[in-house]
């Protein structure tokens, strides 16, 4: 029973679910649901897609080519199978999808607060309607809040800091230098494209996760399926805490299937240094830990790369492909700057390339841990009928990834189902 | 090579330290700890530390015995000599850190160790302690170590196991990163 699409949106009801979030995750649960005669709606606090349409950098795109691109009942159907999506793409994309499954989404909906009622039931209260129900899907993402650690309240008053999620494109920069925190996907595409408008770039580099864009004739993403890495249970690996922490791939999806990886930005002239660890009299000071940083990047990769090899060589003998690569180690300088004097190096902006956390701080229910982080088991959250998707390697190594929503939405969609049944008086109808 | 194909033994109790991380994630309060030294001036640069008690696990704890430790400059300070430098120490606790972080990490992914040999040096300019050059810091400017590890494992495990003791290693993080220091006189 799918909830009139024309009901006010002012209007307040009683459904089964409550879907938090209209990107693809919350699209794809609502399709599950619609399927199983569920009565759900699905909340959205600006527009199908609103990260994509509101958050996002100018020359973002996607980090996965376009024939990865699909969802549960649909998938790019488009030319440029090898192509990468644009924001703006991924967001057309996302609304066909939601006309496409007739997805009762009430736009413009934002949710207050989500609590807990002595039958079990959750009272979800957004801005305009209360919503009394049995199950909460949070799809409401992973990148809420830009990680910012506490040492930018040290920062000049004369610097600029920016977060992935303002900025848009080189001109809202003044022409002085860049510092960029992180060498995530993010760090290291900004750090390219603000290098390229002029402007001096240095790039403070963590624990990075390398990557080339091809290997051995194919998209990096293709061997990552087909070697089953993309299909790694969060129940199998050794220390899951941390592979959920893992940031992104280096990677950047262009038309040259470029690889963007750290000895390609020093090529450039991007000025590589540790981590930030501190900010002291207007000086940035950075860690000592940058060789380490990049030698467990590159063992890795390697380790990475050996695995597709041995995976060719066992599955695919009499198949023509590309010769075996190994890339040359990162060219971590002998001694990396140290510190940073902001004003005597004229930088003007810091951009915090530093990660996201999701915001709960509307989900009035026992299910965060002391970090505000929620505890679900492979997206099952400690408090009955309460259900997560789209987190970091939440049961899958895919889980976050737009094509990795499909299987994680059949199991929790099995799971929420039987939930339902399980109760006394069944699914319960529509009152509105 | 693989701990099930033979038996691994590099003296490290893994089973009771994994049990400990456990422990100490149901319990993050019993995991803040206290390090202490002790240090007594005895004359001109010879000074005498000691290590006895530290605080963990909720309670205070304390070393099976006291530890002494005697600090002194080379005689090319115009000093007696009477004990490694501070700065030695330094490299001491960085190679010790490092070194028990692979013996630890060697024996969770069934590594079996013969022989670890770890060789540091760091580089200092005199000019920053001595006050000559304003621009010299006084500290290292480097550090450099060098491990000779005979084991049974490839070059490339043995360089994982190596660059992941640095990733948990305690004086690693303390001499790359800053850390806040307050002294104060009673």
């Amino acid at each position: 029973m799918i909830h009139p699409i024309t009901l006010p949106t002012g209007r307040a009801g009683t459904v089964d679910v409550v879907v938090v979030g209209a990107g693809h995750a919350g699209l794809a649960m609502s399709r599950f649901l619609s399927r199983s005669a569920i009565d759900h709606v699905v909340l959205e606090r600006g527009e199908v897609a609103n990260s994509w349409r509101h958050e996002r950098w100018d020359s973002l795109r996607l980090l996965t080519p376009n024939w990865q691109s699909r969802l549960p009942g649909y998938k790019y159907s488009g030319a440029d199978q090898d192509g990468f999506m644009s924001a703006q793409q991924v967001a057309a994309f996302i609304d066909t999808y939601a006309t496409l499954i007739g997805a009762p989404v009430r736009t413009g909906t934002k949710v207050i607060s989500v609590t807990a009622m002595d039958d079990g039931d959750f009272r979800v209260v957004t801005d305009r309607s209360t919503w009394r129900c049995r199950c909460v899907v949070i799809a409401s993402g992973a990148h809420n809040v830009p990680a910012v650690p506490a040492l930018a309240a040290q920062l000049p008053a004369s610097i600029q800091t920016v977060t992935p999620k303002e900025y848009r494109n080189p001109r809202q920069l003044d022409d002085r230098g860049v510092l960029i925190i992180g060498a995530s996907a993010t760090g290291l595409q900004l750090a390219d494209e603000i290098h390229r408008s002029g402007r001096q770039v240095t790039l403070a580099v963590g624990e990075h996760v390398r990557m080339p864009r091809m290997y051995r004739g194919m998209d990096i993403q293709w061997w990552l399926d087909a070697i089953g890495v993309l299909d790694e249970r969060y129940d199998a690996v050794d220390d899951i805490v941390r592979a959920r922490r893992v940031p992104s791939p280096q990677l950047i999806g262009t038309p040259e299937r470029n690889t963007l990886d750290i000895n390609a930005l020093l090529e450039r002239g991007v000025e590589i240094v540790g981590r930030l660890v501190g900010v002291n009299d207007g000086k940035a000071q950075f860690s000592g830990s940058l060789h380490n940083h990049c030698a467990l990047a590159d063992l890795k990769l390697t380790r990475l790369l050996d695995r597709i090899d041995a995976w060719i060589e066992l599955n695919r003998p009499g198949v023509a492909h590309g010769e075996s690569e190994r890339y040359a180690a990162t060219r971590v300088a002998q001694e990396p700057r140290l510190s940073l004097d902001l004003a005597r190096n004229r930088i003007g902006t810091v951009i915090w390339a530093s990660g996201f956390r999701p915001d709960y701080g509307w989900l009035h229910v026992p299910a965060l841990d002391r970090k505000g982080l929620l505890q679900h088991d492979g997206g099952v959250v400690a408090v009955p009928g309460l259900y997560t998707l789209g987190l970091n390697f939440m049961r899958r190594r895919k889980s976050s990834f737009i094509h990795g929503i499909e299987d994680d939405v059949h199991d929790l969609g099995n799971h929420l189902t039987s939930f339902l049944r399980r109760g006394a008086s069944g699914p319960r109808r529509a009152s509105a | 090579m693989n701990a099930t194909a033979t038996k691994v033994d590099n003296g490290v109790n893994v089973e009771h330290l994994l049990a400990a991380r456990q422990a100490l994630t149901d319990a993050p309060n019993a995991a803040q700890f206290k390090w202490r030294a002790t240090c007594n001036w005895m004359s001109g640069t010879h000074s005498r530390s000691t290590v006895r008690s530290f605080f963990g696990l909720g309670a205070e704890q304390a070393h099976k015995t006291e530890f002494t430790y005697d600090a002194d400059h080379p005689e090319v300070f115009a000093a007696e000599d009477k004990g490694a430098t501070p700065v030695e120490y330094v490299l001491i606790g960085l190679a010790s850190c490092l070194t028990a972080g692979i013996a630890a990490v060697a024996q969770n992914r069934g590594i079996q160790l013969r022989s670890v040999e770890a060789t540091v040096e760091a580089g200092m300019d005199l000019k920053g302690i001595l006050g000559i050059d304003s621009d010299v810091r006084n500290g290292f400017n480097g550090i450099k170590v060098v491990f000779n590890i005979d084991a049974d494992a490839s070059k490339e495990d043995i360089a994982a196991l190596v660059a992941q003791s640095q990733r948990r290693s305690a004086v690693f993080d303390v001499v790359t990163n800053t850390t806040n220091v307050a002294v104060e006189v009673r």
